[in-house]
């Protein structure tokens, strides 16, 4: 394989339709006949639901139809788990509720649908909606997951005895015999928030049943459309082949899209079943704050021993994880959340426990960074205040700790998100961060830059934090790959896209196979007519397991293409050479045939083949890795803080990241950008406000802050390559990477800002608000 | 009983007649009453910044406004900016610095920047992620956005 494209920075195919308007979207998608959806959703976190009469919104002119639980009859059925329950591990306590389509019985948070109209268009269905009597009795709701816990408690899920979902203990080595002889404890109480994904397209289905084919068409803002295909089919006693799932251009996922099925996902294609119609539903702003899911609250008791020269001598935390009303995701946030609470440190000796707890608020499924920002946030806070109480540099303390390069692959003795074991399978972490410090100039800053601004009575303070990245995991993906006889190649996988450039850098790897210009490499994705086998994009694993499943598919055809032109052109196949579209003979290029000539003789009219041959130069194939590859990195900041207003300004932000082989490095550093502007929104802006009653007070744009291009810095980036060996790429994944350290290099970096202050930050995120409150709690203090 | 209005609006240069209720907001005329679904919907309370079009040369939100009052009015969508074969500078700047990743909020940012540009045809860092401030992105972080500009701007003033 030559490397003309793979590791280059190769504008993205896709992008002239994005840039024009071109490009399809879920709510682009206009049928002849068509059907708009609406839902009336609960404004109570939690009420027993006594009642809906629809007869006023049935009797409106332009609807069509009205549906509640009660008039679904038998399809009404609670959601399949999306993932595989635990294994029997010992001592695991999983309660699987999976949410409903429509509340039959009991709400269970604000914005549970209720019903559904069908109407001509969508603001006939919205004043239908209006027109429904619905009879709620409230209940107190469950919102605080320490409070869910205590006996008196009321009950989410009245079936069980408590508002526990899940726990899981998991254990290395012996903390409790080592934290004896430590030098010092380090002991926390930390508190991770809720936020929400906010990709700018909000969710949306189209459906389409045609009764003269028996097929069901849907358009669908999901990560995963091929899941969503095959259990569409059995929920609808249909074959997967009568289903057609298109996840078209998705207008950023995140990972809520990821989530399935959501009850509006069941619903629409079963409905235009129901009414032998096309039926569009899109989701408003408003909807996407209630309904769709959110992430990250945690609350945490966590301590580390240490020895007096600062060497971790174990991690032990005890924490509550906020499910939301059902869990679906099953035990996958958690368990990242303990795989990435000993860092990229060398950690001999940890205990974790953790209780998943139901609320009355919207369900939780993976956000970008998914569990593995609150485990970071919480070996890194330990960390810094071990280094101060110990006298040592935030840095030093690092690099005394970090996992040697000779130690790989590395076994953690504990389970991962895919309850197999972890292991880190290759890294080099010292020269990450050493080049993170590099960057920023980190010693000189502390050393003359930094006093001097203090003198001037300036609060700039600087912060470094390394992390590791769990990505690539399995099961599988698969590609088929064909060279038409244009010349042209085609590449059909499974995962669908939401912005991560898959057109482009998958084009790149089969460019390279083939020897053809990437631009005559077209990718077909998320459309399960094309291929319909795989799971989906999510936990950071297109570019390792779609992308090697798609290289594995190219080298394939290679094969087929040099057997096939060995005998058109009477020559070895070691001596042919693939390039610019042609196969020749090396040393006598004149001696040629075009991939599209050769792509005509695979595929005869008339004559004989050889037994045993199959026509065409295509292939698939797929690839499943062993277990999940690690990436790695280290961010540094420097920021400046007005102890006045609150209001920070981020003066410099260095990423170093170690994501392996790097296929487009263009879009690599898009994907940075991304996440550690997601981040930065976790650190110090995003939060989602809950009162006692389970209602979200900040449901708006206005009100959920995201960052804007004024709020997020100029990030500089550095890589490194530690290729992984579970690949042959080499790969490793790097989506939600930006992401993950983010809410810690925050703390470290205020702290190190407002030294006068003293503060320990136990919490993420901060805000401008709750900065001030923690200096006054301070002032007092002292 | 529905009332109905007669509108007549250009957009991109073609003259479109239409009935419509006085409720159907500008941003649904545009994509479902005429197919221009370039022009993407995201918050629907003129925060995020992806609706917006120009409307007689100046930027503004078409999910704060209604169709009829875009009657008599000439209005610019993304899709009168340029063709995949045909780039507006802004476009192709924005290809090559890779200002794109899922593409949704684009349109918006793209039909904020024209008239931008037009003023201010050399702008600086800060000035660019003022202009850009009111439009959302939740996939590049702005910085290959603020590059986009940069480039167009050299662009459009080579070509002058």
């Amino acid at each position: 394989m030559t490397k003309k494209y793979i590791g280059k920075r190769i504008k993205r195919s896709e992008d002239p339709r994005l840039l024009t308007g071109e490009a399809l979207f879920v709510d682009d998608v206009e049928i002849h006949g068509m059907l708009h959806a609406a839902f009336l959703r609960s404004d109570y976190a939690h009420a027993y639901l006594r009642s809906v009469d629809v007869s006023a919104a049935q009797a409106r002119e332009g609807v069509v139809a009205v549906f509640t639980a009660e008039t679904m009859g038998d399809d009404w059925q609670p959601g399949p788990p999306l993932v595989s329950p635990p294994p029997t591990v010992e001592d695991v306590i999983f309660h699987s509720r999976t949410q409903v389509p429509l509340v039959k019985d009991k709400v269970r948070h604000v914005g549970e649908p209720i019903a559904i109209v069908i109407a001509e268009n969508r603001y006939i269905a919205e004043d239908a909606v209006d027109d429904i009597m619905v009879d709620l009795e409230p209940l107190d709701a469950v919102v605080d997951i320490e409070k869910a816990m205590q006996p008196d408690s009321p009950l989410v899920h009245d079936d069980l005895d408590s508002n526990l979902a899940a726990h899981i203990e998991q254990e290395k080595g012996d903390y409790a015999a080592i934290r004896e002889g430590a030098d010092l404890i380090i002991k926390r109480r930390i508190v991770i928030d809720r936020g929400a994904a906010v990709a700018m397209e909000n969710r949306g289905v189209v459906a389409q049943w045609d009764a003269k084919s028996q097929r069901l068409t849907v358009w669908d803002t999901t990560q995963a459309p091929i899941a969503i295909r095959n259990g569409l089919a059995a929920r609808l006693d249909l074959s997967e082949h009568q289903v057609r799932v298109i996840a078209p251009f998705i207008g950023g996922a995140f990972g809520p899209k990821m989530m399935m099925f959501y009850p509006e996902e069941m619903l629409i294609p079963w409905v235009s079943i129901k009414l032998d119609r096309p039926v569009k539903w899109i989701e408003d702003r408003y909807e996407n704050f209630y309904a769709t899911t959110q992430e990250r609250r945690q609350v945490h008791d966590a301590e580390m021993a240490l020895t007096l020269d600062g060497r971790i001598l174990g991690v032990s935390d005890v924490f509550l994880h906020d499910s939301g009303a059902y869990d679906p995701y099953g035990l996958t946030l958690p368990l990242n959340t303990q795989c990435h609470m000993m860092g990229p440190y060398d950690v001999a000796n940890y205990y974790s426990e953790s209780k998943v707890v139901f609320t009355n608020k919207t369900i939780v499924t993976p956000v970008r960074g998914a569990g593995r920002p609150q485990g970071i946030f919480i070996v890194e806070r330990l960390l810094d205040l071990a280094a101060k109480e110990l006298g040592i540099d935030p840095v030093e303390i690092r690099k005394r700790n970090l996992i040697p390069p000779d130690a790989f692959p590395y076994e953690h003795k504990i389970i991962d998100q895919a309850f197999a074991p972890l292991i880190f399978d290759s890294g080099n972490y010292k020269p990450v961060l050493e080049k993170a410090a590099d960057m920023i100039g980190y010693d000189q800053f502390v050393k003359d830059e930094q006093p001097r601004l203090r003198a001037e009575g300036r609060h700039v303070g600087i912060g470094i934090v390394p992390f590791i990245e769990t990505t690539g995991v399995g099961p599988y993906e698969g590609a088929r790959v064909t060279v038409e006889a244009s010349g042209k190649i085609n590449v059909a996988t499974g995962v669908g896209t939401q912005g991560q450039g898959h057109f482009t850098s998958f084009a790149q790897i089969v460019a390279d196979q083939l020897g053809v210009d990437v631009r005559d490499v077209h990718l077909v994705t998320g459309d399960t007519a094309e291929f319909h086998w795989g799971t989906g994009t999510f936990a950071s694993r297109g570019s390792v397991v779609a992308a090697n499943a798609i290289n594995a598919s190219a080298k394939l055809v290679r094969e087929k293409i040099l057997a096939l032109a060995s005998k058109v052109l009477e020559s070895p196949e070691d001596e042919l050479e693939l390039a610019d579209g042609v196969i020749r003979v090396a040393d006598i290029p004149r001696i040629s045939i075009s991939l599209g000539e050769l792509a005509m003789l695979a595929n005869p009219l008339r004559g004989a083949v050889e037994p045993g041959t199959e026509p065409g130069l295509e292939a698939t194939a797929y690839f499943g890795p062993q277990y999940g590859a690690i990436a790695f990195g280290t961010h540094a900041m420097i920021v400046e803080v007005d102890p006045q207003t609150m209001m920070i300004e981020i003066k410099r932000y260095v990423a170093v990241e170690d994501c392996g082989t790097v296929i487009n490095p263009l879009i690599v550093d898009g994907q940075i950008h991304g996440g550690v502007s997601l981040g930065i929104g976790n650190s110090y802006y995003e939060k989602l406000v809950f009162d006692e009653n389970g209602q979200l007070l900040n449901a708006s744009l206005m009100d959920y802050l995201i960052p804007t291009a004024a709020e997020v810095p100029r990030i500089e980036i550095g890589h490194e390559e530690t290729r992984s060996p579970l690949n042959p790429l080499g790969s490793k994944g790097v989506g939600e990477a930006g992401a993950i350290p983010v809410p810690a290099l925050f703390a470290q970096a205020m702290e190190n800002a407002l030294p006068e202050y003293d503060l320990e930050i136990l919490e993420a995120p901060l805000s401008p608000n709750r900065l001030f409150e923690l200096l006054r709690e301070k002032e007092r203090e002292l | 009983m529905r009332h109905l209005f007669d509108i007549g609006v250009t957009v991109n240069g073609t003259r479109y007649e239409r009935t419509v209720e006085p409720r159907l907001l500008l941003s649904d005329f545009l994509r479902h009453d005429l197919g221009l679904t370039g022009t993407h919907v995201s918050c629907e309370h003129g925060v995020c910044g992806s609706c917006t079009i120009l409307f007689d040369g100046q930027p503004v939100r078409s999910c704060l406004m209604f169709a009829v009052q875009a009657n008599g009015h000439e209005i610019l969508t993304v899709e009168g900016l340029g063709t995949p074969e045909n780039l507006h500078p802004l476009q192709e700047a924005f290809w090559e610095a890779h200002s794109v990743q899922c593409g949704f909020c684009t349109p918006g940012i793209l039909m904020t920047l024209v008239p931008f540009l037009e003023e201010n045809p050399n702008p600086n860092e800060d000035e660019i992620r003022a202009a850009i401030s009111g439009n959302l992105c939740r996939c590049t972080g702005y910085q290959h956005i603020v590059d986009g500009v940069k480039l167009a701007a050299q662009k459009m003033s080579a070509s002058q």
